[in-house]
């Protein structure tokens, strides 16, 4: 990596906002039901839907409502995806005819794609069948990624909404989320994807004979179609093992910046939206501010680390850049961009290896996550952990200044503060927890694929991608046993509700709030200092969650191969 | 003058609180007391759990000092916190005691239903009775004077040592049980419940038994208790990863990363921070009823002020007498003064003392003529004067003297009613003065605006507070004196329910403020009872007070800003120590980590940027770090962090973050390399 | 009770539209536009598949450019990188095994440097380039094993010289580079 490859971020993110910003302005139209360009293409089908599903579009919901139905849908999903894994040995499009999963597999990845994680401890390819792929996993990359805005749709309400215990409706929700954004989105992207190279058939696999006379198996697959939402979701599952890495996801630099703008997109733009929905765009600023300072820290760290080529394998006479577990058409920059921007929007695709990046590159993958994916983050679910800080930020400034703590409007209570403090403690606790009880059992060290310290990171990433419903991985701990499955299962479980279910509390909370004008003792929340102090918080809180695991894993990892130490 | 009064105060009670709060600190132990304030209660688990370890290791004869030396100030930590608490405790039930006692010793002279006088002790006294107390005796409890004036000492409640004036009728009528009479006799209707009276109150709200947690203090403390979870799960997992890495670490040592890593600086000070708060304002001389109503006061951004009295001086003062074009300014002067002499009001003296300049007849008594009959100002009439065998003088508004002169057949002149608007323009107010003649002439009546008034409420609006002038007075009056105190809202011709329908407006949905009002007489309490911060002054009626969440015994209606700004100190002091606690932890963290990994990889002793000498001393240097920042800051808790009036919240957030923020950061960096130095000179870091 | 019809409604809903209805769409859009594309960029020699464009093959022959280190030997129906960290022994042993065999192969002293994507496994074990320093320490042992001039084999890897966007690093595709020293006949 070099100075293109900061010039090359830089117009990244440049390019990055330019779309995203009209994009937020077009779903707050979406969203507030206003019409936009879509509509006469989309409204029929939109009102066709609620037709045939008895929704009555008028009708709005309450919190627990809101909150009913979203645990219904999910649990349904889950139930739906869980059975036709199992019984999948008896249904069609079952060509290589898979027999039925196991249970744990089975549950855990039930539970991976409906919330949005796309942790896979299966190798796809092997073990579910072309049904399973398209009507159980596929179909939950869109409908996990229209929940999670659903809570953050219902969180801005909150704040919108004076004097009332209505807060919009769940299947309105999510179905404009599909079909206004996600759907057309993915339509654009896939085929956008497949001009390059990325394959779409439903051919089965080509035997070619290659030129040393040898015969290659070329595995084919309707890919794009897949990777255009697994990418704008902030899904992340692959069609491929190795991800994004693979040459049929992404052949060449260009898919790479159409992937990763892809994984950005969306949830940079409800930053946006946030702004246009509250009627207050310098505050989305503000926010977006916060996020583009812990992004570009981030990813500054991570290249800086990245840039540097491992120490013992320079000595032996090795020129260039840690190329272990990297694809060389797309280079380290391109690695280390994709590595930050997958961990901080809880994307999970990746594009290299991060078991075999660097050991402080690994860390900022890690705190990304730990951190709660807060930095633009998961589709929806980014923007209400961000509002959690924000929350919490404001109740400390808010003492600081003598008043009681306020934030748009809204007086923050001890109601609000437990809701907001729930999803911020538990997270990072079960990560700790969970990690713990993995590192200190025969069951969680035999999945181990490297030793000492870096088996720490193994498992700390694991759980770190699991609560964060993130789905990456340090890919060399063997995950799928009855342990990692169910540990798993949990992690992702818990990363989830105990953030959308406290989001949707806190919205029936503030909504029944009326709301107080804003004077000039109400400390400004979209100046520079707002903007700091909020990042300070969130790593402050990561910071002291993870130091001393943090210290123990990457960091001497990290201080190890400075001083030429190797493990077996 | 009150500095003064407060310190010497605190010097009468500073041994005994000190000996007090001493026996507190340990009486608090008890684990089911402690278990209130949950960040303690979990040292205290700690504390515990080192001591068994240390006696264990005694008794097996392996290595003790170095866990007995944690467990010391774990206990002490502890401790600490609970002498803050019991010291902002003591400071004002010590007051409460004294007062009780006071009372208790009072013996109150009853007068029963045959008007006979019996001698009972005051505690027996219930709401209904009537009491006589005469020159140099204790008023025996709250009432309201039925009968008699009197000047009365506060000074045993307000520790202000100028007497005041309270009289019967009126709105200057409430007296204080526990305070002396020292002149004349008066009968009082006692206007309280047994155990209901003010000092009672007053010594219920220093008792932390019955003090319940404001809403922001329950925040505060889901923040506390969340943010302790939290790092009793990064303990707690600690050895597992540790483990992995072949490294055991001792429990004492865990037990004192947890106790460093908890926001115990915040949690030790937090009860004390809000007792101090209640004992600050009663410095000031306001008792709150009620602490919520201590932290609405902070949150408060529509303030009604009575112009009387708050913005005004309160009395119109005479400046100048206007003649009508037939009449000599003698004569209007003489019958302004004549008819003025019986006129006991601010006003009437002010037109008094002015005519008597004006005739320089300054220094001499002047007698109404004989036989003259004085007719007082009553609200229908809207008049006053006087009937002299010729003639009948009246002064009034220039409505009430159009209608009197109306009934002789007169009109008032054009160049007097021209006079009458020019006076008014100018905000001020226009006596007009008859007699049976017709109008004699106008006496220009002057509202006097405080000094001071104008920078009180430019502090108010720094705030982001809106001052609403609340005026019986024309608009054009309003208008004036409200531009001249810069104030930001008026409301003229208000009437008595006015204030109660400003406080509903301004509460309302759509506005959502939080009001704040100072009010005395008995057609104030619905409206006090309204707004969210009700200050009765103590001579006020005890409708007024018993209405209220607060009581101004000074009754002076500027207090209102003093109580905001308390209010604002109380949540300022908790923020800034919560950010301060919550920064130390980075610095015990550099501390601690080090020790604990680098003797099995030395590799992390990059960590230990302080440079401490040993492990043992880096984890001790931490945990006496700890456990002394608590008794340091004890007087910052109880004094409160000065709100300080900056240009802008942001600017003020900013410093306080600078001091308490990155101060956090800092200040323990540099304190523990000290005392690391120190216990390593005392040859205590093994 | 309301709440689960719809819940199962919606899910059923969607499940047909965005599970069937939208990659059959997508397919049907890829096959008719960019057919090539959409079916693996497959390179076809005299009628028969020699392989995809993207996909990178196990060349052994001396007389062929060489790929990178693939854990999966280019087995292409089971992708996967070697998952070993910076500070294990495994990783450690199997590139200085690599980079003994490169300088033995291409003939390099000891002391010479190795292009790091060469002693490197690549992410996906499918990859299809190699660093243009990588095609030009092969270059030698090509021209020798063809009994060609140095400068043919170097053109025809100046000729194929890719750039992508993010990255400086300039690329070859192997299996092209090798159809292309096929092609030279």
């Amino acid at each position: 990596m070099d100075a293109n490859g900061l010039i090359y971020f830089i117009l990244f993110l440049l390019v990055a906002v330019l779309l995203a910003w009209p994009l937020g302005r077009y779903m707050a139209r979406v969203f507030m039901g206003e019409k936009t360009f879509m509509t006469p293409l989309v409204r029929p089908v939109e009102k066709f839907v609620y037709r045939l599903c008895d929704v009555d579009e008028t009708e709005e919901m309450t919190w627990k409502g809101y909150a009913k139905a979203l645990i219904i849908f999910n649990i349904l999903a889950i139930l739906f995806v869980f059975i036709i894994q199992i019984v999948q040995g008896f249904l069609p499009l079952n060509p290589e005819g898979f027999p039925g999963v196991r249970w744990d597999t089975a549950l855990n990845t039930a539970i991976s794609f409906v919330t949005n994680t796309n942790w896979q401890t299966y190798a796809g390819e092997r073990t579910m069948s072309y049904l399973t792929q398209m009507i159980g996993l596929a179909v939950q990359n869109f409908l996990s990624a229209a929940v999670g805005m659903a809570a953050a749709l219902v969180l801005i309400r909150g704040f919108t909404r004076k004097n009332t215990d209505k807060l919009g409706n769940f299947w309105v929700d999510i179905t404009r989320m599909v079909l206004y954004v996600l759907l057309p989105l993915s339509v654009i992207f896939a085929i956008l994807l497949i001009s390059q190279g990325v394959i779409q058939t439903f051919d089965p696999y080509v035997t070619a004979h290659t030129i040393e006379g040898t015969n290659q198996t070329i595995p084919m697959g309707p890919v794009a179609s897949q990777e255009a939402i697994k990418l704008l979701g902030s899904n992340g599952g692959g069609f491929f093992n190795v991800n994004s890495a693979h040459p049929f996801e992404n052949p060449n630099g260009f898919t790479n910046l159409l992937e990763t703008l892809a994984i950005l997109i969306i949830p940079m733009a409800l930053v946006f939206t946030f702004g246009y929905l509250i009627k207050n765009i310098k505050q989305g600023l503000a926010i977006f501010a916060v996020m583009m300072i812990l992004l570009v820290t981030g990813l500054g760290v991570a290249a800086w680390s990245e840039s540097h080529p491992n120490p013992v394998i320079e000595k032996m006479g090795v020129a260039g850049e840690n190329m272990e577990g990297k694809e060389v058409r797309l280079g380290t920059a391109n690695s280390v961009l994709w590595g930050t921007l997958t961990t901080i929007v809880s994307n999970g695709g990746v594009n290299s290896m991060f078991d075999s990046a660097m050991p402080l590159t690994g860390m900022i993958y890690m705190f990304n996550m730990g951190t709660g994916e807060v930095i633009f983050g998961g589709v929806g679910v980014g923007l209400v952990g961000m509002l959690f800080y924000i929350i919490l930020t404001m109740f400390i400034a808010g003492l600081m200044i003598g008043r009681t703590p306020e934030f748009l409007g809204k007086k923050l209570g001890p109601r609000e503060m437990i809701l907001a403090i729930i999803p911020l403690i538990i997270t990072p606790a079960t990560i700790l927890v969970l990690s713990a009880l993995a590192i200190s059992s025969p069951e969680g060290l035999a999945g181990l694929n490297n030793p000492s310290t870096h088996g720490l990171s193994e498992i700390l990433y694991a759980f770190c991608s699991t609560v964060g419903n993130n789905g990456s991985a340090f890919a060399g701990l063997s995950a799928n046993t009855v342990f990692y499955n169910l540990t798993g299962g949990l992690a992702m479980l818990v990363g989830r509700f105990a953030t959308i279910i406290p989001a949707i509390a806190i919205a029936g909370a503030l909504a029944e709030k009326g709301k107080v004008p804003l004077s000039s003792s109400s400390f400004p929340t979209t100046g520079p200092l707002f903007v700091i102090l909020v990042v300070a918080v969130v790593v402050i809180i990561g910071a002291l969650t993870f130091f001393p695991v943090f210290a123990l894993g990457p960091g001497l990892e990290h201080l190890f191969l400075q001083a030429g130490k190797i493990f077996s | 003058m009150k500095e003064k009064t407060s310190s010497k105060t605190s010097s009468i009670f500073q041994r005994k609180i000190l000996l007090e709060s001493f026996k507190g600190s340990f009486t608090r132990l008890n684990p089911l007391r402690l278990i209130k304030n949950p960040v303690m209660f979990v040292v205290e688990i700690g504390s515990v759990i080192t001591t068994v370890l240390t006696v264990y290791n005694l008794i097996s004869g392996s290595n003790f000092v170095f866990s007995l030396q944690i467990t010391i100030w774990l206990w002490f930590t502890v401790i600490f916190a609970n002498f803050a608490e019991a010291i902002a405790e003591s400071q004002g039930k010590a007051r409460a005691e004294s007062l009780r006692k006071t009372r208790n010793e009072v013996i109150a002279r009853k007068i029963t239903g045959k008007g006979q006088v019996e001698e009972v002790a005051a505690p027996t006294l219930v709401k209904g009775d009537t009491v006589l107390v005469e020159e140099g005796e204790i008023i025996p409890s709250d009432g309201d004077i039925v009968e008699g004036t009197s000047l009365v000492d506060e000074s045993a409640i307000t520790g202000e040592s100028a007497p005041v004036i309270r009289e019967s009728g009126g709105d200057k009528c409430g007296v204080t049980g526990g305070t002396k009479v020292l002149s004349g006799t008066i009968k009082i209707q006692i206007t309280v419940e047994t155990g209901q009276s003010f000092l009672d109150s007053m010594i219920n709200m220093v008792e932390s038994a019955k003090r319940e947690k404001t809403p922001n203090e329950k925040a505060l403390e889901i923040l506390l208790v969340g943010l302790t979870a939290l790092f009793i799960i990064v303990v707690i997992t600690l050895p597992a990863f540790a483990g992995y890495m072949g490294i055991t670490i001792s429990i004492p040592v865990l037990v004192a990363l947890l106790v460093c890593l908890m926001p115990t600086t915040i949690g030790a000070l937090l009860p004390a921070i809000g007792i101090a708060g209640m004992d600050r304002l009663l410095q000031h001389n306001v008792v709150a009823l009620s602490g919520r109503a201590v932290e609405a006061a902070g949150d408060v951004d529509v303030v009604l002020l009575d112009k009387t009295g708050t913005i005004t001086l309160g009395n119109r003062m005479a400046t100048e007498f206007i003649p009508a074009d037939s009449v000599k300014l003698e004569d209007l002067v003489w019958a302004s003064l004549i008819s003025s002499l019986a006129d006991e009001t601010p006003e009437g003296r002010s037109i008094v003392k002015l005519a008597k300049k004006e005739l320089n007849v300054r220094g001499r008594d002047i007698k109404p003529p004989k036989k003259s009959l004085f007719v007082p100002f009553t609200p229908e009439s809207r008049m006053s004067g006087i009937d002299t065998v010729s003639n009948k003088i009246r002064k009034g508004s220039a409505d009430a003297i159009r209608e009197f002169v109306k009934t002789l057949d007169k009109t008032m002149p054009e160049k007097m009613k021209k006079v009458v608007e020019d006076v008014s323009i100018k905000g001020d107010t226009p006596l007009v003065v008859a007699n049976e003649n017709g109008v004699m002439g106008v006496i220009r009546l002057k509202d006097i605006v405080k000094k001071g008034i104008k920078a009180k409420l430019q502090l108010l609006r720094r705030m982001g507070i809106k001052s609403i002038m609340i005026t019986g007075d024309n608009p054009l009056t309003a208008a004036s004196i409200a531009a001249e105190a810069g104030v930001d809202d008026f409301s003229a011709q208000a009437k008595p329910e006015t204030k109660l329908e400003m406080i509903r407006k301004y509460q309302s949905y759509e506005q959502q403020h939080l009001v704040a009002m100072i009010g005395d007489g008995t057609n104030d309490a619905p409206a006090l009872a309204q707004a969210d911060v009700a200050v009765a002054m103590s001579a006020g009626t005890s409708a007024a007070r018993e209405a209220a969440n607060m009581v101004d015994l000074d009754s002076s209606p500027s207090k209102l800003l003093d109580i905001v700004e308390i209010g604002k100190e109380i949540l300022i002091t908790r923020g800034a120590l919560t950010t301060f606690s919550i920064a130390t932890d980075v610095a015990k963290y550099f501390a601690i980590i080090p020790a604990v990994f680098a003797v099995a990889y030395p590799e992390l002793g990059i960590l230990n940027i302080m440079g401490l000498s040993t492990p043992a001393s880096a984890v001790l240097s931490a945990v006496i770090f700890n456990a002394i920042i608590i008794p340091l800051l004890i007087p910052l808790a109880l004094r409160g962090v000065k709100f300080r009036s900056t240009s802008s919240v942001s600017e003020l957030l900013g410093l306080n973050l600078l001091i308490y923020g990155v101060g956090g950061l800092i200040v323990p960096f540099v304190a523990i390399k000290l005392i690391d130095i120190l216990i390593t000179f005392l040859g205590l870091g093994g | 009770m309301k709440t689960l019809k719809n819940a199962v409604m919606v899910f059923a809903v969607f499940t047909l539209l965005l599970g069937v209805v939208y990659p059959v769409a997508v397919t049907a859009v890829a096959q008719l536009a960019f057919p090539h594309q959409a079916n693996g960029d497959l390179i076809v020699e005299n009628g028969a598949i020699v392989g995809s464009e993207l996909v990178g093959q196990n060349f052994t022959g001396p007389q062929y450019f060489h790929g990178r280190p693939s854990v999966i030997d280019y087995n292409s129906t089971t992708s996967s990188g070697s998952n070993l960290g910076p500070t294990n022994q495994k990783l450690i042993d199997e590139v200085s095994q690599r980079i003994h065999e490169i300088k033995q192969e291409e003939g390099l002293n000891s002391s010479a440097t190795v292009p790091s994507d060469m002693v490197l496994s690549s992410a996906s074990g499918l990859e299809p380039y190699i660093s243009l320093d990588s095609a030009m320490i092969q270059v030698p042992r090509i021209a020798k094993a063809r009994g060609i001039n140095e400068a043919e084999v170097v053109k025809i890897v100046n000729e194929n010289e890719e750039h992508s966007i993010g990255s400086s690093t300039t690329v070859v595709n192997v299996l092209k580079l090798n159809l292309a020293l096929n092609n030279l006949k």
